[in-house]
């Protein structure tokens, strides 16, 4: 396949940055989106030129690192799919492919492709986590959770910290992220005990890191790799006002 | 070769926040979901106030008398409990108060969110949210101009052609006899039954109350209370413009 690709070129933060186009006459339909951008890479360090910067790690759609914005879709245009699980085979010879970086107040651009998302990783701290002393596990038996609590809380649990949602929304807002976190920990007796704390807690950090607020628009559920439900920012909303009212 | 490692960016600055307050109210306020809640909670009461203003509308079809008596009743509500217009004026404090905090926060929060994403996709994204949602913010502000443009023809009377307190059924027809009044008032309602069809299912979700199970019938009695409201106004003013009141 002949592809070219205009992607965002960012020396740095302070970089102003711009779309360049790149001509990728070699692309193969069973490569991986990343491979590609590994091609051309290999291409421009040949040349002499600067590679393009982009985060990775598992390749496996389960890091949550490689998110980037493909034709203005948040890892692309295949549903429920990160951008290292997207293949070549989803475009046809010839396209011309934008390739953005997330674009929110909140994640700064690092380099090229590459943004800061540690944002999410202050939220995390500030309650996405049960306060209990480590050591061996405890017996499977000894907490029983309903089969369908265990389930809602098991498929909040799969957000990977990607921050799709945040690019995906008119807002950049972080409540898809957020509900995530306090779906699967306030749903589950284990984190009943810090229940109403670690909502507020992750409310007040996520609105300390600049995100935007929801205005219930859906695009991140629809970007989400994951699949989180908008569900689950309803059931944060009902959580924060339950602890503002005072309960514990 | 100009392989360069990327560097970490100096933590930007965050945005300075208030310490949390021990009075929770406050915190509430301070938050992004607890201005949101108000905006729902204010919306609905609004809302409620519209359905009742709405079916009170349709009296002016049993004539002249009826509906003058009825605008007169309205001044007596809660009497003698009340004194004679108290609760009215109750009544238009509470939705001033509530207009007020309604606008505010929408404000608030949008500005908040034009912050968040100053940078727009070079590749324009697409939209998968319908034309409600998109409208919420520009319809917001035609309905907060209108509220006032009703006000000063209606009730204080300042822009109404016949303008005689009591004679609400005179002032109704003279306002509605002109076409374009009756055309500011079409665009309004259009407005607000734009901003009821998304407003409803999204103050459901504010207050936590949506559920998959819930979000059809949800769904429906938005669309049903958006068209319901939207009807319900028109008809008065298309009917005095055709000549059917008068
Ligand atoms: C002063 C005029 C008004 C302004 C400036 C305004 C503005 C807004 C804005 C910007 C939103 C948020 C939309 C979003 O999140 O995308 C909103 C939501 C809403 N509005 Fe209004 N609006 C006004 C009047 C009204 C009226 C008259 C009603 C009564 C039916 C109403 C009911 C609602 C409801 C129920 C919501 C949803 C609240 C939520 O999402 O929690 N609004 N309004
Ligand atoms: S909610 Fe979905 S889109 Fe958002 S960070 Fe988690 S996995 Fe990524
Ligand atoms: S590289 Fe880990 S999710 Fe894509």
């Amino acid at each position: 396949m002949k592809l070219t690709l205009r992607i965002w070129r960012q020396a740095g933060p302070a970089d102003s940055g711009r779309m360049v186009a790149y001509e990728v006459p070699d692309a193969n339909p069973d490569m991986s989106f990343l491979e590609l951008l590994d091609v051309l890479n290999e291409r421009l360090t040949l040349e002499g030129d600067d590679p393009v910067t982009f985060d990775h790690d598992c390749r496996e759609g389960i890091c949550g690192a490689c998110g980037v914005v493909i034709n203005g879709q948040a890892h692309g245009p295949r549903e429920r799919t990160t951008t290292c699980q997207l293949h070549m085979r989803e475009f046809s010879d010839g396209d011309v492919i934008d390739v953005e970086p997330w674009r929110s107040v909140a994640f700064g651009v690092v380099k090229d492709l590459m943004v800061d998302r540690s944002g999410l990783d202050r939220i995390i701290r500030a309650g996405g986590y049960v306060s209990v002393n480590t050591g061996s596990a405890p017996e499977a038996h000894a907490t029983p959770v309903p089969k369908p609590i265990a389930d809602t809380a098991f498929d909040n649990a799969t957000c990977i910290g990607c921050g799709a949602c945040v690019a995906a929304c008119p807002n950049g807002s972080a409540m898809l992220f957020t509900s995530a976190k306090v779906t699967h920990l306030n749903s589950l007796p284990q984190g009943a005990p810090e229940r109403s704390e670690r909502v507020l807690n992750l409310v007040e950090a996520m609105d300390a890191e600049g995100f935007g607020g929801c205005t219930n628009t859906g695009e991140c559920t629809n970007a989400c790799p994951k699949g989180i439900p908008l569900d689950s920012i309803a059931t944060l909303n009902r959580e924060y006002l339950r602890a503002s009212l005072g309960r514990k | 070769m100009a392989v360069t490692t990327p560097t970490r960016p100096a933590p930007a600055a965050r945005p300075a926040r208030p310490a949390r307050s021990s009075f929770a109210p406050l915190n509430f306020w301070r938050s992004t979901i607890g201005k949101k809640t108000v905006m729902a909670v204010t919306g609905l009461l609004m809302l409620a106030f519209l359905l009742a203003h709405m079916l009170g509308n349709l009296k002016i079809f049993y004539g002249r008398d009826d509906f003058d008596h009825y605008a007169d009743w309205l001044r007596t509500i809660g009497e003698p409990v009340l004194h004679g217009a108290w609760y009215l004026w109750i009544q238009r404090f509470v939705l001033t108060l509530a207009v007020v905090l309604h606008a505010v926060s929408a404000y608030q929060l949008s500005r908040r969110d034009l912050k968040a994403r100053p940078a727009k996709y070079a590749h324009k994204q697409r939209a998968k949210a319908g034309y409600a949602v998109h409208v919420m913010r520009y319809g917001g502000i035609t309905l907060a101009l209108f509220i006032i443009y009703h006000i000063l023809d209606f009730t204080s009377l300042t822009l109404n052609r016949h303008g005689v307190e009591g004679a609400a059924y005179d002032n109704v027809v003279s306002s509605f006899s002109v076409w374009w009044v009756t055309a500011i008032y079409i665009l309004a309602m259009i407005f607000l039954g734009l901003h009821i069809q998304h407003g409803f299912w999204s103050a459901a979700q504010t207050l936590g109350l949506n559920r998959p199970s819930r979000d059809r019938a949800v769904h429906g009695i938005a669309t049903g209370l958006a068209v319901l409201l939207t009807v319900g106004f028109l008809i008065v003013p298309v009917a005095v413009l055709a000549g059917l009141v008068g």
